[in-house]
């Protein structure tokens, strides 16, 4: 038993450390610590910056320029990520897609498709939820009916997505479409590669109860896909389904945006006053801080448990959904624990000033602007990603054999 | 032992409900609660009108009922429509000056009761944490008048108040229990600043700067020094009201989660069959009815004469609402899934102002707190 890194490992993390302190635009930074939402060139500037030193695609093969990192090195990578408030990396072409390409795509899809995710050519979202097929994703309806015609072999696309994270800014989405009903639920399913501009693509936003548009519904009427978009073979879609919703999940627990936000609230607790003295030392407030940076410190030992596993050849396969059921829940304390520290200020928004160029006044703390609309944005947590509803059906099933 | 509402107060619980479904749907509600303006005048006229704020008060101020449980049933109707405008300022300042108002300060009660003045309480400051006592803002004698210089933070619909009631300290330490004194002040008195934003769960809030300001002898309400009991009094009143508002939201969003439970179906069946679910929702119906029965313990206490009794009802129901107001608000908006999260659904609206709630007059660890003292001084 021994709970330290290696010391090749934690020169691992010196080099990250370092990385971020030079590369990390204090502008960006600053966006993410305090709750700001970030605009469309932010994330492509953060990118662009990984991307540059060989760090953007790290869960990738080292031949299609991965940085052939360890899962510990991946987990201490995003962990010095989150504790430096660098920006999200978003996940849909480099997390997802790349490697369901690796896997499953053709010499020639991975040739067009994998450089132009690295240098930021396309914005890919994700076409899996339906308004019927949410926790049951093997539901989806969203039909792709094959044809050849004079200008060549291709699918027809009618249907609805919905859920789509950051669909406004993409150019191209992956879709999980039935191309055949007769088979059973997941046999009909296949992987498809649309592109956004295609006529008969509609978006539209849907905004969240914090009012954001961060989330939209994407139809689709008559859209014509090329059938060389096709990944996999067709009605074997769910494979590549499954692997893209169980690959990587070794920062699924967040315990770094964990980590730094209990570090924030600790700042807030004490500069906030009650009875003239820092919330930090109210009794009740400092057992509900205290109580949440004990299970933070149990997951985080979890959560390198399981990594310690798969480093050792094993699988990360149902325990990844203990790691995302406590994950979340610890994040959604914390951020309920910085709401509640606000007091009266926790009802003030001015929505504005979460965004870019806003230049008026705001009410209470600066760090009050944004509290308790993360508060209500991240009841997301535990729904997205399989709700943890369905993470408990899988740990009832995997691992207790129930 | 009966539980039933009188005849007056369900037949006023009626026609509220019933104006409240036509004239404020959710459509409707959202336009209000987002508006400009933070809240319908002329819904709030049309409130008056139907004699809503006249039931929070009693035929000596004016009203026609004024007792714990009309002030409940007028609560929870509202908190079920999600209603913004501002009644929580009127029960308040109502209350107070029933309490402490002179026979001319008291004629203020009846435009406040027919809706034409809008009243405001302003008593939390930029550093408090819900504390009552705790009171940094000055009053001065300055002739036979008063100067105030301070500052309140985050009053509800503050900007379109007509009239805030303002406590600052006279005497004494910060945070002295004496030494604070209750003052009238209109929304025109030159050096009173009033700047408002949108509040996260609807309608608007405002922060008062208070530079100067100059009121007569009769801005001065109660003793000079002696405002905490007219405080803790109004402040019991909108206590009160908000958990009775909760209960309301509570119900709603109950209600809406299990129509959702009952409609939605994966995996080829209604999510309502799964037994996980069924037993978080059984809990959901034990906790909102253990809600229920502390805003009726709380209504029953208000109006009687033992001060510590009165006050533990009072902190319990906004500790018990506080808790299952939380607890109802995530746990409705989780079995809805990705749809409780968006706008269009009037689910997370409620959910908003459930936690919200927490957020005015004592969150619930202040009232646990509270009410632990107060056992104390039972005990002493």
């Amino acid at each position: 038993m021994d709970l330290n890194f290696t010391p090749e490992e934690e020169a691992f993390r010196a080099e990250v450390r370092a990385f971020l302190a030079d590369k990390l635009p204090a502008r960006l930074s600053a966006k993410v610590s305090g709750g700001k939402i970030l605009a469309k060139a932010d994330m492509e500037e953060w990118h662009a910056i990984l991307n540059e030193r060989g760090w953007l695609a790290n869960h990738w093969p080292e031949q299609y320029g991965g940085p052939g990192w360890t899962a510990v090195e991946k987990f201490i990578f995003e962990h010095e990520c989150a504790l430096a408030f660098a920006p999200r990396i978003v996940p849909f072409g480099v997390n997802m897609l790349g490697p369901v390409l690796i896997k499953y795509g053709n010499e020639a899809q991975k040739r067009h498709w994998l450089p132009r995710i690295l240098n930021g050519a396309d914005w890919w979202c994700q076409g899996y939820s339906e308004p019927g097929a949410g926790s049951d994703l093997a539901a989806v309806k969203t039909s792709a009916v094959r044809g050849l015609d004079a200008q060549g072999d291709h699918y027809i696309v009618n249907g609805q997505k919905t859920w789509t994270t950051l669909g406004q800014h993409a150019n191209m989405i992956f879709c999980l479409v039935r191309t055949n009903r007769e088979a059973k639920k997941q046999e009909g399913i296949s992987f498809l590669l649309i592109d956004m501009s295609s006529p008969g693509v509609e978006v539209r936003p849907i905004i969240t109860l914090d009012g954001e548009h961060e989330v939209n519904e994407v139809f689709f009427s008559d859209v014509r896909v090329p059938a060389e978009n096709l990944v996999g073979e067709e009605d074997k879609g769910w494979t590549c389904a499954k692997y893209l919703l169980t690959y990587e999940r070794t920062n699924i627990a967040g315990v770094g945006f964990s980590v730094a936000a209990l570090e924030q609230l600790k700042g807030i607790a004490a500069k906030q006053t009650k009875n003239g003295k820092p919330l930090a030392e109210d009794p009740a407030f400092a057992a509900r801080m205290a109580r949440v940076e004990i299970d933070l410190e149990n997951m985080k030992t979890t959560n390198l448990r399981v990594i310690a596993a798969v480093a050792g050849g094993g699988v990360p396969g149902a325990e990844s959904s203990m790691l995302k059921i406590r994950g979340t829940e610890i994040r959604q304390e914390i951020s309920s624990l910085a709401r509640r520290a606000m007091g009266v200020y926790g009802r003030p928004f001015v929505e504005e000033a979460l965004h870019d160029g806003f230049d008026g006044e705001t009410f209470g703390p600066a760090y009050a602007s944004a509290a308790a609309a993360r508060y209500f944005n991240n009841r997301k947590l535990s729904i997205f990603g399989g709700s943890n509803e369905i993470q408990k059906n899988i740990i009832s099933k995997m691992i207790l054999g129930l | 032992m009966n539980f039933e509402h009188t005849e007056d107060r369900r037949m006023l619980a009626d026609s509220l409900n019933r104006f409240i479904a036509e004239q404020y749907a959710f459509d409707a509600r959202d336009r209000i609660a987002k508006s400009a303006h933070g809240f319908s005048k002329e819904i709030f006229q049309q409130f008056a009108e139907l004699g809503v704020i006249g039931a929070l008060f009693s035929e000596a101020d004016g009203g026609f009922g004024g007792g714990g449980f009309d002030i409940a049933v007028v609560f929870e109707a509202l908190g079920r429509g999600l209603v913004v405008e501002p009644l929580l300022g009127a029960v308040m300042v109502g209350e107070a000056l029933s309490a402490a108002g002179s026979d001319a300060q008291k004629e203020k009660l009846g435009d406040i009761i027919n809706g034409l003045t809008v009243a405001a309480f302003a008593h939390d400051e930029a550093d408090t944490h819900y504390e009552r006592t705790r009171v940094s803002t000055r009053a001065e004698r300055s002739g036979d008048g008063w100067v105030l210089n301070g500052a309140k933070a985050v009053v509800p619909q503050g900007e379109q108040a007509d009239l805030f009631l303002v406590s600052a300290r006279t005497s004494g330490n910060v945070d002295d229990e004496a030494g604070i004194s209750l003052f009238l002040v209109p929304a025109k008195t030159a050096g009173l600043t009033v700047r408002g934003c949108p509040a996260i769960d609807g309608g608007r809030v405002a922060e008062l700067a208070l530079d100067g300001v100059k009121l007569g002898a009769d801005a001065l309400l109660g003793t000079e020094g002696q405002g905490h009991a007219t405080l803790e009094r109004a402040i019991g009143r909108g206590v009160l009201a908000l958990c009775a508002e909760a209960l309301g939201a509570m119900e709603a969003a109950k209600t809406a989660t299990l129509d959702y439970l009952r409609t939605r179906k994966q995996f080829g069946i209604l999510i309502g069959s799964f037994q996980a679910l069924q037993h978080r929702m059984a809990d959901l119906l034990l906790e909102i009815e253990q809600a229920r029965s502390a805003v009726i313990n709380a209504a029953a206490a208000i109006d009687g004469t033992d001060r510590v009794a009165r006050e533990r009802a009072l902190s319990a129901a906004k500790f018990s609402i506080g808790r299952i107001g939380a607890l109802v608000a995530e746990e409705s908006i989780q079995m809805h899934g990705g749809i409780g999260m968006t706008w269009e659904l009037p689910l997370p609206h409620y959910a908003k102002r459930l936690v919200m709630i927490d957020h005015q007059l004592g969150d619930e660890d202040h009232h646990l707190q509270r009410y632990i003292a107060l056992g104390k001084e039972v005990a002493a």
